[in-house]
């Protein structure tokens, strides 16, 4: 719980890119009993980074940032922690090791304020035994920095958490693990459940913490959300890594082909051209996107 | 609440400017409005001004000595039922516990002869271990806390009626007055103030200094923050590492605290105590927290609204007589009071949680 991580970081606009990475695995796979769930992933999260996992639905996504959270202890492979190799017996851990996940359903409690919110279990008091009560200017007028510096903007950080935007909580969730410490975000599909605009919004605070000099883990199942603010990506299929990739040997249209699986996808667009006809809107996008 | 997400603009479309002209438009007298207990405040002074007006006896200085003390009794069990209730649970048993501290303290006292604040320490002791068993209960069962009290309830008011019956061969206790330390610890829980003809009552002290009390925990102190948070979404609460279990069980405890000290002041003002004491207490508590503008999923609310709430009941309570009707409509009153509580109350939650 280092509070001055946050502005420690800030000063440090230009990590070293060249440096130990703050996560890597190698080969890292977990197994229940007989039932391999991951198996053979490398990757590296590096400070001031984006390192974006795409994967659809049971690729191992869910088990691979378990991980990297200290939720599940990995059974074969090498975690490497700031090039030490190290193996998480619980979430605590990961935490103290400044690798913060923030899930989706966010550990917000919605009827509270936002500044209780950023600081719940983490309270800051003054005064001494029964005199000790919460410093409640500093909470709201560090909530409100906090999140300014995250580029959100609140009419009043007094109103209840519930009252904000899908993204705006989200972007909450983000700059409350940021200012008790995290050098590292897992997030968990943290664009899955909103709209266009407000998955914008999100992927701005990403590219925000990256410019702070956070190392970001990016769960997604959307190329094009992964694609803009990513540095590195990796692929799951299956419970396997199919490459891990930095954005210059990739383009968009390769990460795209490669997460559908192309000639999956080949052979949906014929289906629905015999179906819907090949003037369909449906089917000119599907091929718009294959090409 | 995720439904709102798409229909609002970014905080980037607001051009961040100050933010001064954003906010002017929530006024002083709009928060005040919004808080939860502007309800019970709003009908307790409706319900003062009522019977103020249409009888000769309620607005005088006798009459309101007599229903500031009904509502101060209840208001102490109906604050802590209250924060019980921010926090997410019930307690059933709250009502006979009143009972139980009362009678534990007379038999202690009037059939073993043990001193008075001797038996005030066990008792407090007992109830405080009743409490936290019901949280236990609660936490390690999972079960819904109105099973679990509802149990508690029913072992209490047999305990009350049964062992009571076979220790001292009767139901009720006598002979309370004169015996060692009984004077002095009476101090605590029988001293008045009088005002003009205006009397105030110790369990009108212990009302304010609870209800007080209880705000400043419940909006300063780390602990509020852990009590709104357990009641509104005890799953977040744990992933943050609030003491979940911690909170809960002090918040049994605390109830329970609070039925012995209204069990208490019963015994030591009218010097007898019964089996049957306190029964249907927690139901009166619960409606007076509602009143109070306490959500029955937990979360959101007020103790000091659930002080207002007691003030009503108490107020209602002296002042149908005082009309001449029949006394039992104070339960039809009660009702009525508890479904437009709950309905108020869920409209403004709703907004609460929407409206920005």
């Amino acid at each position: 719980m280092s509070h001055s991580a946050s502005t420690s970081t800030t000063t440090n606009p230009d990590p070293d890119k060249s440096g130990v990475p703050v996560i890597e695995v190698r080969d890292i796979g977990k197994r229940y009993g007989s039932i391999i769930a991951l198996r053979d992933v490398s990757t590296s999260v590096r400070a001031g980074q984006v390192t974006c996992v795409l994967g659809d639905n049971g690729a191992g996504k869910s088990t691979f940032i378990k991980i990297l959270a200290g939720a599940h202890g990995h059974t074969d492979g090498q975690l490497l922690i700031d090039g030490e190799e190290s193996h998480f017996s619980g979430p605590r851990e990961a935490l103290d090791k400044g690798i913060a996940t923030v899930y989706q359903d966010l550990a917000v409690v919605s009827l509270m304020p936002v500044w209780r919110n950023f600081f719940l279990g983490s309270e800051v008091s003054k005064g001494v035994g029964p005199f000790k009560h919460l410093d409640v200017k500093h909470m709201k007028e560090t909530s409100n920095k906090e999140l300014a510096a995250m580029g959100i903007d609140l009419r009043d950080v007094d109103q209840p958490i519930g009252t904000l935007s899908g993204g705006e909580r989200q972007c909450v969730a983000i700059a409350r693990a940021v200012y008790f410490g995290a050098r590292v975000l897992i997030l968990d599909e943290p664009t899955a459940a909103l709209g266009v605009k407000q998955s914008g919004v999100v992927l701005k605070y990403i590219a925000k913490a990256r410019e702070r000099g956070l190392g970001v883990v990016f769960i997604t199942h959307n190329p094009h959300h992964a694609y803009p603010v990513g540095d590195r990506f990796m692929l799951l299929r299956r419970g396997t890594s199919m490459g891990d990739f930095p954005k210059s040997e990739m383009t968009l249209e390769e990460l795209t082909s490669m997460m559908a699986g192309g000639s999956e996808l080949e052979s949906l667009t014929h289906e629905l051209e015999q179906s819907l006809g090949s003037d369909s809107e449906v089917t000119r996008g599907m091929k718009a996107e294959l090409a | 609440m995720t439904t709102t997400s798409d229909t609002k603009a970014p905080p980037a479309a607001t051009p961040p400017k100050g933010s001064d002209e954003r906010v002017s438009s929530t006024s002083p007298l709009i928060r005040l409005m919004k808080r939860p207990e502007m309800g019970a405040v709003f009908a307790a002074i409706v319900v003062l001004v009522f019977f103020a007006t249409t009888t000769d006896a309620f607005f005088t200085a006798g009459g309101a000595s007599t229903w500031l003390e009904q509502s101060s009794t209840i208001g102490i069990m109906a604050v802590a039922v209250a924060m019980l209730m921010i926090g997410g649970e019930f307690d059933l048993s709250a009502g006979v516990m009143t009972g139980f501290s009362a009678l534990s303290v007379g038999v202690m006292s009037t059939y073993w002869g043990l001193n008075v604040w001797l038996t005030l320490v066990i008792s407090l002791a007992l109830c405080l271990a009743i409490g936290a068993i019901n949280g236990l209960l609660v936490l390690r069962t999972g079960l819904p806390s109105f099973i679990v009290t509802l149990g508690t309830f029913f072992v209490l008011q047999g305990v009350d009626l049964a062992l009571v019956r076979q220790i001292i061969g009767q139901v009720s206790i006598q002979g309370f007055t004169g015996l060692p330390g009984q004077r002095s610890a009476s101090w605590l829980f029988t001293s008045y103030v009088d005002i003009g003809g205006l009397v105030l009552w110790s369990s009108f002290f212990w009302w304010i200094a609870i209800t007080v009390g209880a705000t400043y925990i419940l909006l300063r102190t780390a602990v509020g923050s852990w009590i709104f948070a357990v009641g509104g979404d005890v799953k977040s609460a744990r992933q943050v590492g609030v003491p979940v279990a911690k909170t809960k069980i002090g918040l049994f405890m605390f109830t329970a605290g609070c039925g012995w000290l209204v069990g208490m002041l019963s015994l030591f003002r009218y010097n007898t105590a019964q089996s049957s004491d306190g029964v249907g207490l927690e139901f009166i508590s619960i409606i007076c927290a509602v009143v109070g503008g306490c959500v029955m999923t937990g979360g959101y609310g007020s103790v000091s609204g659930a002080a207002f709430g007691a003030l009503i009941y108490g107020m209602v309570n002296q002042g149908i007589p005082y009309q001449g009707w029949d006394s039992n409509w104070l339960y039809a009153f009660l009702g009525v009071m508890l479904l437009l509580a709950v309905l108020l109350n869920n409209w403004v939650k709703t907004r609460a949680e929407n409206a920005s």
